[in-house]
């Protein structure tokens, strides 16, 4: 069967009108199966995005689409453990676990496990499954080999990102904040300046990574185009698409393509190229080296 | 709450190390296999199985207890030399394994009931409720914390959980929250998680130009130095990157944790363990950051002002945080 789409929670500080407009395009027009909804970079953001979910979770919910309530992917504060155990406790809607904490709570009941939770190997994806957990998106930094294997294990329903700037790393710090000389605390939101993340360059003046608030991600998109084929033979069943500040119709409609077998992964990646706005394509994590790196048709397009 | 004199936690990369962080006065030492299965898989470091059983003689005739990391996370299809490190650590009677990967906890507590699991920096626990799901699911005992929380939290926490804690209170400071960084693997393909490695200095050039020192990782220049600075290891974090136009340390600068200072307050906050970093330094670093942090804990103990101790002849780019520990670095 061919792999679903699913869309994951925007991380960026978006305002609450985009946000909410964005979902409303999405629940229109594109060809995703799963979305996932929630704050899980910043608590603090969070209060902005309350008041649209209802009806954001609504108008997805009446396009058929299968909502999926995402989880702060660390958790430090009282108020943050309660915020997401509110999360947990209700029972509308399945939840994706960011963080050991959201699968302790979910404990007994089918939930979905996201890619922030280190899953590394068939021990942990076999406690999961046995802990409740139906899918399990998996750490972008798995090489194809052990991808492979966890899917021939064949507990969960397993995805992996193809789509979208890598997650990297989460701190207790704000990095936003801290390019201002700001403190976290009186951040004035300026991570809200950077919709699809602030560029990190080198001294060099080369892109490297991309800041948003306490989470570092790639600077390059990653793009498994070309491995959508392979991921389907191994038995993924479920490819994500990180939501970027471009056309994610679009994106979804060239996912969706792939998966049909409708279209071929270099005609794939040139219209993605031209969605992207030359930020660079990696795919090297999937391959076994350093992340950045391109293999494969991806290479011709630098 | 009574408050019990802190347990000092002390890095041993080699077993010279060992023996200079017994002799220095640690309460306990902490080690791995000289292979992937912990976060300080670095040539010439580490212990074979001999090694390990003769450190252990050597501890435990003195009174120190020796705590074995497997703190990486088993590759898919391989478990083997993860589990074979937990089955040695307990056939050859290791206080215990500080362990992170869920699954590798759970092989643990039904294989070795017995065999006393602490959870390790790069199980990421930073809250009550994770640290009670790994008490209540694999009998965790102690937990190490990751270094993202304030003292007031750390605080609030030991309230809520049935096991101890143990923080770091010198050393090198990852600025990301432990075990969820990929920011290694990104540039060189060799991540803490998965292989044990951090900014490997196999990926590390360091490149003249006139009269500036380049220093780069992978592909990336991570720092660059004129005559006057003192060149740094490019760790990636501690690196030199332009943001908005700005060019600054934007993670964190070149510099060293060190709360020795703040003991009384990890006292009063329920911490039972404090960890030195720096498995990685040699035998005069751990000497030295020993000696100093058991004259210290014995001082807070007994209710006497910690005073001042210098320890910037040891420190990274000779400069020291409080980190996390206080509210205002983030």
């Amino acid at each position: 069967m061919a792999a679903r789409l699913t869309l994951g929670p925007v991380f960026y500080n978006w305002a609450p009108e985009r946000w909410r407009d964005f979902y409303f395009r999405i629940a229109d027009e594109a060809p995703v199966d799963v979305v996932c909804v929630g704050e899980v970079v910043c608590s603090k953001r969070q209060p902005f995005l309350d008041p649209m979910l209802p009806e954001v979770i609504e108008r997805l919910q009446a396009a058929g689409k299968e909502v999926v309530l995402a989880t702060l992917a660390l958790i430090m504060t009282r108020r943050e453990e309660e915020g997401v155990r509110e999360v947990c406790r209700q029972t509308d809607l399945p939840v994706e676990a960011n963080d050991f904490a959201a699968v302790s709570m979910l404990a007994g009941r089918p939930h979905v496990v996201g890619p922030l939770v280190n899953v590394y190997n068939e021990g942990t994806l076999g406690y999961l499954a046995r802990n409740g957990a139906t899918r399990v998106s998996l750490p972008g930094e798995l090489p194809a080999r052990s991808v492979g294997r966890l899917a021939a294990a064949g507990l969960v329903d397993l995805e992996v990102q193809v789509f979208g700037r890598m997650p990297l790393a989460i701190s207790a710090r704000c990095y936003h904040a801290r390019s201002r000389n700001l403190h976290k605390d009186s951040c004035q939101y300026v991570c809200a300046d950077d919709p699809d993340g602030m560029d990190l360059d080198t001294l060099d003046g080369e892109p490297f990574l991309s800041v948003n608030g306490t989470q570092t991600l790639s600077y390059t998109y990653v793009n498994l185009a070309a491995e959508v084929a392979e991921l389907q033979e191994m038995g993924i069943t479920h490819l994500r698409l990180a939501p970027q500040d471009v056309d994610m119709v679009g994106v979804a409609r060239c996912f969706r393509e792939l998966a049909d077998g409708a279209r071929e992964a270099g005609q794939a990646i040139a219209r993605l190229d031209a969605l992207c706005d030359g930020i660079p394509f990696s795919n090297g994590y999937f391959h076994g080296i350093e992340g950045v790196g391109a293999k494969g048709p991806l290479e011709v397009v630098e | 709450m009574t408050t019990q004199k802190l347990e000092l936690v002390c890095p041993a990369g080699t077993p010279a190390a060992l023996r200079a962080a017994v002799d220095s006065g640690a309460d306990a030492v902490y080690l791995g296999f000289r292979d992937e299965t912990n976060a300080r898989n670095f040539p010439g470091l580490n212990f074979n199985r001999e090694e390990l059983a003769d450190g252990l003689r050597y501890a435990h005739q003195k009174g120190a207890k020796v705590l074995l990391a497997i703190n990486s996370f088993p590759e898919a299809g391989n478990p083997g030399p993860w589990t074979k490190a937990v089955d040695d650590a307990a056939r050859l009677g290791v206080d215990a394994v500080i362990l992170a990967d869920v699954g590798l906890c759970d092989y643990a507590a039904r294989t070795h009931p017995d065999l006393r699991r602490h959870l390790s920096v790069q199980a990421s626990a930073s809250n009550p409720e994770a640290i009670n799901f790994y008490a209540r699911e694999f009998g965790v005992r102690r937990v190490v914390l990751p270094r993202v929380l304030t003292v007031a939290e750390i605080a609030d926490l030991n309230k809520s959980i049935p096991v101890e804690t143990e923080v770091f209170v010198f050393g090198g400071l990852c600025v990301m929250a432990e075990g969820r960084c990929a920011l290694s693997s990104y540039a060189t393909g060799k991540s803490p998680n998965m292989t044990g490695v951090c900014s490997p200095a196999s990926h590390v050039r360091y490149v003249e130009e006139g009269d500036r020192l380049t220093s780069r990782l992978g592909e990336f220049t991570i720092n660059r130095f004129d005559s006057s600075e003192n060149a740094g290891y490019p760790t990636l974090c501690k690196g030199r990157f332009v943001a908005a136009g700005k060019t600054s340390y934007l993670f964190e600068d070149p510099t060293s944790l060190n709360v020795i200072d703040m003991l009384p307050d990890l006292m009063a906050a329920g911490v039972t363990a404090l960890k030195i970093e720096g498995r990685q330094r040699g035998r005069a670093y751990v000497a030295q950051a020993v000696a100093a942090f058991r004259e210290a804990v014995d001082r807070a103990a007994a209710g006497i002002p910690v005073g001042r101790v210098d320890l910037t002849s040891i420190t990274e780019g000779r400069r020291q945080t409080a980190g996390s520990y206080e509210k205002a670095w983030r």
